[in-house]
């Protein structure tokens, strides 16, 4: 794949690299918002050099001994140059400090093993302690196998964290990105006071591949994508790229406020 | 430790764990619970049966029990789903879960899924979200909860019910991220590889328990609890109730805490000593 020209995973359309990123990464062949390393999505999203990197030298460890577990970490911190799926931290947008975590979706699939779990709890009390919101762009393949029952368990945490959160009046806004699956939708991503979703993202529980299995038939056009989430009730909005920035600071900017007192 | 089962295989574990003759939630209750009323619904949908759950006396303790119900004939397996939840069977045992805190009674879950049901219906529902606002809701849940894993812990669908202050597993029961059949088609595209696969999961109870998952594992009598209800579910209410005694004692507000940090501290990382 070349790197000055490359290709939609959806329609596979090639594009010159430089009018794709004028683009936010959208194709504009066929409209499907290309994933986003980590960086890139900092780089759009967090007013410039706001960025400050929190929990940045965390690493994974191998609790079950699991089959090749430790080559395919070194093999994602080789390709993505991060330690793990999620890089957390503080930034500002459009001037509004916020925590922010972003998801790294070719460090094994964004999954979530012990190290994700910690830095978004981490995250989540960091926001907690500061009085501060907390968003997180996730992007996931589930919980990651390769650590078993420590990585179920993140589920939990991360969940209980949330809570702690919202109990100190305080808001998590998750932005669910292609593909959101498996046990971080089923915690902390669904768990978003405000929940946004890019257009088209494959987002959903079970995979599909699963769903169709075990039913013994074809799946329904438009199945586990955002504007079908959107439908049932599941996600408060779905932006498009471009908006997002825009969005998330109108965002900040109204939970910031204090109680209206105003003389009525 | 076990009762001879020490060099048991993990694949033969995940076979008793997964016997059709093992005790249902039903058969538990119906050996433990005195007074049993079993409550429906999730007020929303509809009533999700292979999620059962109501209130009744423990000893004398009044206890709200909730836990998946496979069944025990391939009839009911149907009328049961096999116990694999939708998001109304999740949202049923938290609105049993609620009903125990706002009246004071202790919540104990029995724990037994293949997962959440994969279905069309499921996702459309918010099978996830049903899932998170469990977990959400049980962290600061202000009554003692106790969950069992009494056949298989299936995932998302097992935790659901299992964000608690006290988690035991049956001796011959799992408890995993993903089936050993997934697993195996994952690693080496191969789900006939489900017995290695279970290895490297370390699913059962000594496993969790080693790695302080678990807070107890409960004897199961000679060949397994399918072969002696009566003394299985004796021995399971021995320690359900010597736990709620222990939990009931602790001031809300500590319980709480304890439960958080129970979650908090599950995991394993490296990072330099300057970060910590």
């Amino acid at each position: 794949m070349s790197r000055l020209f490359p290709r939609c995973s959806r329609c596979k359309t090639s594009h010159f690299i430089a009018f794709l990123k004028h683009a936010h990464y959208v194709c504009s062949k066929c409209g499907f918002n290309l994933r986003l390393d980590a960086e890139t999505r900092i780089k759009m999203l967090c007013d410039k050099k706001s960025f400050k990197i929190l929990d940045e030298h965390m690493k994974s460890e191998d609790p079950l001994d699991f089959p090749k577990y430790r080559e395919k970490l070194q093999q994602s911190m080789d390709t993505t140059k991060l330690n793990e799926a999620i890089l957390t931290g503080t930034c500002t947008i459009k001037g509004f400090p916020t925590t922010i975590g972003v998801m790294e979706p070719n460090f094994i699939m964004a999954s979530m093993g012990s190290v994700v779990g910690e830095k978004v709890t981490r995250l989540l009390e960091y926001a907690a302690d500061n009085h501060l919101p907390a968003l997180i762009i996730i992007s996931s393949g589930g919980a990651r196998m390769h650590e078993g029952i420590f990585s179920l368990m993140q589920m939990a945490k991360t969940s209980a964290a949330v809570k702690r959160l919202n109990d100190k009046g305080l808001p998590l806004f998750t932005v669910l990105t292609d593909p959101t699956t498996g046990g971080v939708t089923a915690s902390f991503a669904m768990l978003g006071n405000v929940i946004i979703a890019e257009p088209a993202a494959l987002i959903g529980f079970a995979g599909p591949r699963v769903i169709e299995q075990t039913i013994g038939q074809k799946l329904p056009g438009g199945f586990q994508r955002s504007e079908f989430l959107l439908e049932h009730g599941m996600l408060d909005m779905v932006v498009e790229r471009k908006q997002l920035r825009n969005v998330l600071g109108t965002l900040l900017k109204i939970h910031a406020q204090k109680p209206y007192k105003g003389d009525w | 430790m076990g009762e001879g089962e020490n060099q048991m295989k993990a694949i033969d574990v995940v076979k008793l764990a997964r016997h059709t003759k093992r005790p249902t939630t039903l058969d538990y209750i119906k050996f433990m619970v005195t007074e049993f009323l079993e409550f429906h619904g999730d007020r929303r949908f509809c009533d999700d049966l292979a999620v059962v759950g109501g209130i009744g006396f423990l000893d004398d303790i009044p206890v709200t029990i909730i836990g998946h119900q496979k069944g025990r004939n391939v009839k009911e397996h149907m009328k049961r789903n096999f116990g694999m939840a939708h998001p109304e069977g999740y949202r049923k045992a938290m609105r049993l879960m609620e009903e125990a805190e706002r009246f004071g009674r202790p919540v104990i879950n029995l724990i037994d899924t293949p997962g959440a049901y994969p279905g069309i219906g499921a996702e459309e529902r918010g099978q996830a979200e049903a899932i998170a606002s469990n977990l959400y809701k049980m962290s600061t849940l202000k009554t003692p909860i106790i969950s069992v894993i009494t056949g298989e812990g299936g995932s998302g669908g097992a935790l659901a019910l299992g964000l608690a202050d006290r988690v035991y597993m049956l001796s011959n029961t799992i408890y995993s991220v993903i089936s050993p059949e997934g697993c195996a088609s994952i690693l080496w595209r191969d789900a006939g590889k489900a017995d290695e696969a279970a290895e490297a999961l370390k699913l059962t109870a000594p496993h969790l328990y080693e790695k302080e998952v678990i807070d107890k594992i409960i004897e199961e009598p000679g060949k397994g609890a399918h072969e002696d209800y009566e003394t299985t579910a004796k021995r399971l209410k021995t320690a359900l109730v010597s736990g709620l005694k222990e939990l009931l004692a602790l001031e809300v507000e500590i319980l709480l805490e304890q439960r958080y940090q129970k979650y908090r501290q599950i995991g394993v990382f490296s990072e330099p000593p300057e970060d910590q």
